[in-house]
C-alpha cells in the first residue's frame, strides 16, 4: 500500500498531464492537476522546513564536526519564520485596519524586512560576487591548452571575453562596419559563435536530454523506475 | 620570477580581482556601448507597444543575481513606464516581489508618481510550483491570483478587469536567474500558445541556453550585465535621462548597466592576462621536464 498509492497517483497525474497536452477537450483537466501541484508545492515548503530542522538539529545533537553552524542555521530560521509567519511590527493594511494581520509580512521597516534588507540580501549577493575569485584562480591554474580542443575552447573564450566588453570593440575598430570583413569585428563574431556554434551544440545537447527525459518519465509513469519512491528501508 | 609564478598562492589572484573591480569603481571607468541586434529587437518589441498595452513582467530572480539582472529591471521598468503601457508584476521566485519593489522604488515611486497602483500597475506577488504556475496561468490567471500581494481581491482591482489570461498581455518581460524563468516560460507560455510574445533578459551563465530559441519563441534577449547596458543605452538614446525631479539627468540610476561594464572589463581583461600567464608557466614546465 505505501508504494501502490504514490505508483497510482504518479501513474493518472502524468497521464492527465499528457492526455490534456494532446486532447484540446481534456484542457481543463492538465488545469485542475498543475493547480493541485501548485498546493502541493506550497505544503512542500512546510515539509522543507521540517527536514531543515530535523537535519541540523541532529547534527546538534550529535556535536558532529560544525555543529555550531547548525545552531546558526536552526536559530536564524525560526527567528524569521516567528517574525514572518506573527507578521511582527507590521501595521495593518489601509484597506483593513481593523484586522491585525492585514498587512504585508515584508512591509518596509518591520523586522521581516530588517531580517531580508540587512542579513538575506548582503549575505547572497556577497555569495554569488565570491564567484568572481574562484573563477579568476581556476582561469590561472587549470585553463591549459593541453590539446587541439583545449586550444578551441581556449581562442572561443578569448573572443568572447573580449567581446563581451568595449575591448573587443577598441581592439578591432579599425576593421569598417561596412566593409566584407566586418563579421570580424570581435562584437560581431562573438554574436556569431553564440548564434551559431553555441546554438548547434545546444540544440543538439536539448533534443538529446528531451529524449531522455520523455524514455525516463515514460519508466516512471509505468512504474518501471521507482527509485524516486526511496528504498522504503526508513 | 618563474618559480614565483608557478606557486603563485591563490590570495594574490583574488587580490588583483579585488584591485581589477574595485578601480574602475572608484574612477567610475565608463565605455561607450554598441547595441547588438539581439537588444535592439527587445527595445523594439517594448516600442512596438501602444500607450495602455497590458504587459505582464515577470521577476524571476533574487539579491544574489541583483548585480546582473537589477539594472535591467530598472531598465524596463523604466521603458513601459515611458511608454505608458499597463504594468503587471509577478514572480515565481519567493523573493521575487521584493526585487520588483526595489525596482519600483528606483523607477515608479521615484520618476513616476503619476501612475497609479491599480490603474497603471499593479503587484500580483510571488505564487509557488514553478512551470505548473505558468502552465495555468497561460490559460486562468485568476485561477491561481485571487488575491494581489497585499491581499486586495483581484477583482476589486480595476486594472485586472479585461486580463483572464497570460493571452491578454501584449507582451511578457521576463528577467531571469535560473529555474524557474525564461525557459519554462517559452516552453510553457510562448511555444503552447504562439500569440503570447516573450523577451527576457537574463544571467550570463544562462545566456547560451537560451539562445535555440530565438527568434521564433524569443524574438529578443539580453544577456547579463552587457545586455542590459546595450539595453539602457537604447533607452536612454530615445528618452533621455531623468532625475528625481523628472529633469534630464547626466548620470545615475539609468546608467547602473553601463557603470558596471567597467568592471567587468578590466576583470575579462585581467583574466585572460591569468589564463596567457598560466599557460606560459605551463609550457616553460613542459619544455624542462622534455629536456631533463
Amino acid at each position: 500500500m505505501k508504494r501502490t498509492i504514490p505508483l497510482i497517483i504518479t501513474f493518472l497525474g502524468g497521464m492527465v498531464l499528457i492526455i490534456a497536452y494532446f486532447i484540446p477537450y481534456t484542457q481543463d483537466w492538465g488545469e485542475k492537476a498543475a493547480v493541485f501541484f501548485d498546493v502541493l508545492a506550497a505544503i512542500a515548503f512546510v515539509l522543507g522546513g521540517g527536514n531543515l530542522l530535523k537535519t541540523h538539529l541532529k547534527k546538534v545533537s550529535d556535536r558532529v564536526a560544525g555543529w555550531g553552524y547548525s545552531v546558526i542555521c536552526v536559530v536564524a530560521f525560526l527567528v524569521t519564520l516567528t517574525v514572518g509567519l506573527g507578521k511582527i511590527g507590521v501595521n495593518p493594511n489601509a484597506q483593513f485596519p481593523n484586522y491585525a494581520w492585514s498587512g504585508i509580512y515584508d512591509q518596509v521597516g518591520s523586522p521581516f524586512w530588517w531580517l531580508y534588507e540587512y542579513g538575506f540580501k548582503p549575505l547572497t549577493a556577497t555569495m554569488f560576487a565570491m564567484l568572481a575569485f574562484y573563477v579568476a584562480s581556476a582561469a590561472f591554474r587549470a585553463f591549459r591548452a593541453k590539446n587541439f580542443e583545449a586550444i578551441l575552447l581556449l581562442g572561443t573564450a578569448f573572443i568572447i571575453l573580449l567581446g563581451r566588453t568595449f575591448a573587443g570593440v577598441y581592439l578591432t575598430g579599425f576593421i569598417a562596419d561596412d566593409s566584407a570583413f566586418s563579421g570580424l569585428k570581435l562584437e560581431n563574431f562573438t554574436v556569431y559563435i553564440m548564434q551559431v556554434f553555441n546554438t548547434a551544440g545546444n540544440r543538439a545537447i536539448m533534443i538529446g536530454i528531451a529524449l531522455g527525459v520523455a524514455s525516463t518519465s515514460l519508466k516512471v509513469l509505468l512504474g518501471v523506475d521507482r527509485s524516486y519512491l526511496g528504498s522504503g528501508d526508513e | 620570477m618563474y618559480e614565483f609564478l608557478k606557486n603563485l598562492d591563490r590570495r594574490w589572484v583574488f587580490l588583483l580581482m579585488l584591485f581589477a573591480v574595485a578601480l574602475p569603481i572608484y574612477f567610475n571607468a565608463q565605455f561607450p556601448e554598441k547595441p547588438t541586434g539581439l537588444a535592439r529587437a527587445v527595445f523594439n518589441e517594448v516600442e512596438k507597444l501602444n500607450e495602455g498595452d497590458p504587459v505582464l513582467l515577470a521577476f524571476d530572480f533574487d539579491p544574489a543575481s541583483e548585480g546582473e539582472l537589477g539594472p535591467m529591471a530598472t531598465a524596463f521598468v523604466r521603458h513601459c513606464a515611458e511608454k505608458k503601457v499597463k504594468m503587471y508584476f509577478m514572480s515565481l521566485w519567493p523573493v521575487g516581489p521584493r526585487m520588483v519593489e526595489d525596482a519600483l522604488d528606483r523607477v515608479v515611486r521615484s520618476d513616476f508618481p503619476e501612475l497609479k497602483y491599480g490603474e497603471d500597475w499593479v503587484q500580483l506577488g510571488y505564487k509557488s510550483g514553478y512551470e505548473a504556475v505558468i502552465k495555468v496561468i497561460v490559460t486562468d490567471l485568476k485561477q491561481l491570483y485571487t488575491t494581489d500581494r497585499f491581499g486586495a481581491a483581484i477583482d476589486s482591482i480595476p486594472l485586472m478587469a479585461d486580463i483572464q489570461s497570460v493571452q491578454d498581455f501584449s507582451l511578457v518581460i521576463n528577467i531571469s536567474a535560473g529555474y524557474a524563468g525564461t525557459k519554462e516560460w517559452v516552453q510553457y507560455a510562448s511555444t503552447p500558445y504562439p500569440d503570447i510574445t516573450i523577451v527576457a533578459g537574463c544571467t550570463g551563465v544562462q545566456a547560451p541556453l537560451l539562445y535555440p530559441y530565438i527568434p521564433e519563441q524569443l524574438p529578443g534577449l539580453l544577456g547579463a550585465i552587457k545586455g542590459a547596458a546595450e539595453y539602457e543605452m537604447l533607452v536612454l538614446d530615445k528618452y533621455g535621462a531623468r532625475d528625481a525631479n523628472g529633469q534630464l539627468a547626466e548620470s545615475g540610476k539609468y546608467f547602473e548597466g553601463i557603470r558596471r561594464m567597467g568592471p567587468q572589463l578590466i576583470a575579462h581583461v585581467l583574466m585572460i592576462l591569468l589564463i596567457v600567464t598560466g599557460n606560459i608557466i605551463f609550457f616553460i614546465e613542459r619544455k624542462r621536464e622534455g629536456s631533463s
